[in-house]
């Protein structure tokens, strides 16, 4: 008799779960990519579009990589976090543009400031996806092995840079 | 005008699928033959009320006409003909309107083909699907109506998404709903089993073909999806593991679980509370699909239009379907006698092996992709779920189902003899073996290739090998054509789906293990070589579309052999949404398929360009046409008509032979 009601309670479980679920924001992802290699990519230059940026150039260094696109309100919010990262020069900041207009973003980078060492153009945006890109911004942080160490979902804010960002990459550069 | 008479259409389906799914129920269960009698015609009717307002969408996306919001984020006057039609499941209030006409076409189909099952029957089964369309039309005409006006109207629209402006669009969703909203006459008849207390042979054999008409068109649906999204996103997968993927290959493998388990209920009458559960299993994970993909619980890339509040119309709604059912069958169950008793070799314990291989498969993928959600409920953290856990789980859940699926068709119903079983299947096992071993060590494949050419092997060989048994098997004088003319229909759909299935793992297992991926910058008059092949960039234009702009680039590829292609791969430029897309160009073949698929341009007229080498990819899309082909073959099996003709189908006559 009992086993007949198992399904019924399964499900109750489950909607319990789905109607928790609706509430929840699942934007903050990590990746399963971490301790993984980077996904190695050749892409253009936002503002100078006569040069190519290839992932292996940064091989033997640490180095961050900023997914941001022109058209997103948080990144915006993380851009000065960014500046004061890229002001600390710990290390080198890559852009990636992800799903934008070369136009835009290059706009973008005028207007607001360019925290980038390099901003590579991923206009279709399969680089993103291959980083695993859920929302726009995402911080990954790279290993001089190449490999990711490091993600961060939703805008950078000071506290993180202060507190994570610029320890972990002093870390990796003296072990 | 027409609009708003599709929205009048709306709601007379709806209040007539309230009468549906009340009188005749009730009838049903007082047995007065006047309620019962209202089904049919209140069906029929609810049809061309559904196919009424969806032609009235059709039509306002036919005319422009932008005071319609639906219609004005959705399409364009530059837009093509056949996509301004196929945009009319492009957004969300469309897709559902789509799923509540496929729907309607389904009841319309069973109230059609009814008349030879006991009016009882017919009246609970369309009682139940009015009950699933009432619930959708609620939710359409509450928070998703595709006919609402948008005054002042548009000048014109927001064009449809780059992305779905394709011939993937026109054939996919249909494909898919119909194998989606199919499920739900499986499970309008367990229901209806249910409830009158008639689970038999009888009523197996009623939702067999509905059951593998419905699955078909799943396998269609899913086969459809994974091949647009393989030539269309550009970057040469086909299978992501994503959250909506996942959402359409749950029911879908219940479904093949289901097909597999109604035989055993139609020949031996076993397993009935089983395959009543199972059946109500694989609807509701279609239901559950349509949850996961309309309330953004889970982030997708496919997640279009979301919106809380119709995600909780759709959980509630979720609850009294699905809670409903699993209450009754909790109740109900318990008094359905276990049928006929088997040992523990023979083919009912196999196919139910095959059956709780199959679900355990489905548990740990809905499992997967349910995952991140139950963690953050619990506040233990954010996780996503990828492509490496469900490669780790699945794979090695499906193996045995893949050994189990050539050897199974050999054993008896009932009791087996081991011996005499492996006897017959030694010498495929054994040349299986062979092949496996010589692919590994004579031809260098890696062990997990090789293993599953072996499997692919095994399969191939046992189902012809079943073949050929059967076609020795005949009487004197009769011959080998005579003796094939025979064999059922639903023994064919069983030898193509098999045979499907391990085309499809050869596929697999050849392009997992052996394609190459290049990216080269290359400027016009650079050539490039990869794998043996010489691509050559010989020109570039500039090309205009109905509604976009492109780069074409054309390529020569030589091959090795001194074979030319010419390859252009496009960047296009979607003018009304600024939208880049990627059209990548592919040379299929039956060993290989060339793609090509152009990156960015640089100022110096260099374009970065994908070069891919996929061997053997054809045959993952022709294994799953095999497996829908089976089934649709089966579906149309004889003896499926024959008791539609009979006055009481159990007595009509059995089918020849036991395997189908």
């Amino acid at each position: 008799m009992k086993r007949y009601i198992l399904p019924l309670g399964g499900f109750a479980v489950l909607l319990v779960f789905l109607g928790v679920g609706l509430r929840l924001k699942p934007q903050e992802i990590p990746s399963p990519l971490i301790g993984k290699p980077a996904p190695e990519f050749t892409l253009t230059q936002v503002e100078d579009v006569r040069n190519v940026f290839h992932s292996r150039d940064m091989r033997g260094k640490v180095w961050i990589l900023n997914v941001w696109a022109s058209w997103c309100g948080p990144c915006r919010a993380e851009h000065p976090a960014l500046l004061e990262l890229s002001r600390l020069a710990v290390a080198p900041v890559v852009g990636l543009n992800y799903n934008d207009l070369r136009g835009d973003s290059q706009r973008w980078l005028k207007e607001f400031g360019n925290p980038y060492q390099v901003a590579a153009f991923d206009g279709d945006g399969t680089t993103g996806i291959e980083f695993g890109v859920y929302g726009v911004p995402e911080t990954f942080v790279i290993d001089k092995q190449g490999l990711i160490r490091l993600k961060l979902t939703g805008p950078v804010t000071s506290e993180q840079v202060r507190d994570k960002l610029v320890p972990l990459v002093r870390e990796l550069n003296h072990g | 005008m027409i609009p708003e008479l599709g929205n009048f259409a709306l709601m007379l389906a709806l209040s007539l699928a309230l009468v549906q799914g009340s009188l005749p129920l009730i009838g049903a269960w007082r047995g007065n033959a006047r309620w019962i009698a209202l089904a049919r015609p209140s069906a029929a009717g609810h049809f061309v009320f559904i196919l009424f307002a969806f032609a009235s969408l059709v039509a306002a996306f036919v005319g422009n006409d932008f005071s319609v919001a639906y219609v004005a984020s959705n399409s364009n006057s530059m837009l093509p003909l056949y996509y301004r039609v196929a945009a009319v499941w492009g957004g969300h209030e469309g897709s559902l309107l789509l799923w509540v006409t496929i729907l309607a076409s389904w009841m319309g189909a069973v109230a059609l083909f009814s008349r030879q099952l006991p009016p009882a029957m017919t009246a609970r089964v369309l009682g139940v699907m009015a009950w699933i369309s009432a619930g959708f039309l609620l939710f359409m005409l509450f928070t998703s109506n595709p006919f609402d006006r948008l005054l002042p109207a548009a000048r014109d629209g927001r064009d449809l998404n780059p992305l779905l402006q394709d011939f993937g669009m026109i054939v996919h969703p249909p494909l898919l709903y119909m194998g989606y909203v199919g499920f739900s006459v499986a499970f309008a008849f367990a229901i209806a089993a249910l409830l009158g207390g008639q689970l038999d042979a009888a009523w197996a054999r009623w939702s067999r073909p509905w059951t593998l008409v419905a699955w078909a068109f799943l396998t269609l649906g899913i086969f459809m999806g994974s091949f647009w999204a393989y030539y269309e996103l550009g970057w040469g997968g086909w299978w992501f593991w994503d959250a909506v993927e996942n959402a359409s290959f749950m029911p879908w493998l219940v479904g093949t679980a289901l097909i597999h388990s109604l035989i055993v209920t139609e020949k031996r009458g076993s397993f009935k509370n089983w395959t009543v559960l199972l059946a109500i299993v694989a609807f509701s994970l279609s239901l559950l699909g349509t949850f996961l993909v309309r309330s953004g619980v889970l982030t997708s890339v496919h997640a279009f239009a979301t919106d809380p509040r119709r995600g909780l119309f759709i959980l509630a709604f979720l609850a009294l379907v699905i809670g409903g059912s699993l209450l009754l069958y909790a109740w109900r169950a318990p008094s359905v006698g276990l049928g006929g008793r088997f040992a523990l070799f023979s083919r009912e314990s196999l196919l139910m092996l095959n059956n709780v291989l199959l679900l355990t498969a489905t548990a740990t993928i809905l499992l997967g992709t349910l995952y991140p959600l139950f963690l953050d409920a619990l506040d233990l953290g954010k996780i996503s779920v990828g492509a490496p856990y469900f490669e780790s789980v699945f794979t090695p859940l499906l193996l045995p189902v893949l050994l189990l699926m050539a050897a199974a068709p050999f054993v008896e119903w009932k009791q087996a003899a081991f011996r005499d079983v492996a006897w017959r299947v030694s010498r495929i096992a054994q040349a299986s073996l062979l092949f496996g071993l010589t692919a590994w060590l004579g031809w260098k494949f890696s062990p997990t290739v090789a293993g599953g050419l072996m499997l692919a092997v095994w399969i191939l060989l046992g189902t012809a090998l079943h073949l050929l048994q059967r076609l020795s098997a005949r009487g004197h004088g009769v011959s080998a054509g005579r003796q094939a003319a025979r064999q059922p229909l639903s023994y064919w759909g069983m030898l193509a789906a098999h045979a499907g299935v391990a085309v499809f793992v050869i596929g697999v297992a050849l392009v997992k293990g052996g394609e190459v991926s290049e990216d080269a910058s290359l400027r016009v008059g650079d050539s490039y070589v990869s794998n043996g092949w010489r691509y050559s960039f010989t020109d570039l234009r500039k090309v205009d579309g109905p509604n976009y702009v492109a780069a074409r680039a054309t390529f020569e590829v030589r091959g090795a052999d001194g074979s030319v292609l010419m390859l252009q791969p496009e960047k296009r430029y979607y003018t009304v949404q600024q939208m880049p897309m990627t059209e990548a160009a592919i040379d299929r073949g039956l060993t290989r398929d060339i793609y090509l698929s152009l990156g960015e341009p640089g100022a110096d007229g260099a374009w970065l360009v994908r070069i891919q080498n996929k061997p053997f990819m054809a045959w993952i899309w022709a294994g799953c046409l095999m497996i829908a082909a089976g089934g649709l073959l089966a579906a149309s099996d004889r003896r499926y008509r024959l008791a539609r003709h009979a006055a009481s189908p159990e007595q009509a006559p059995a089918a020849a032979v036991a395997v189908s």
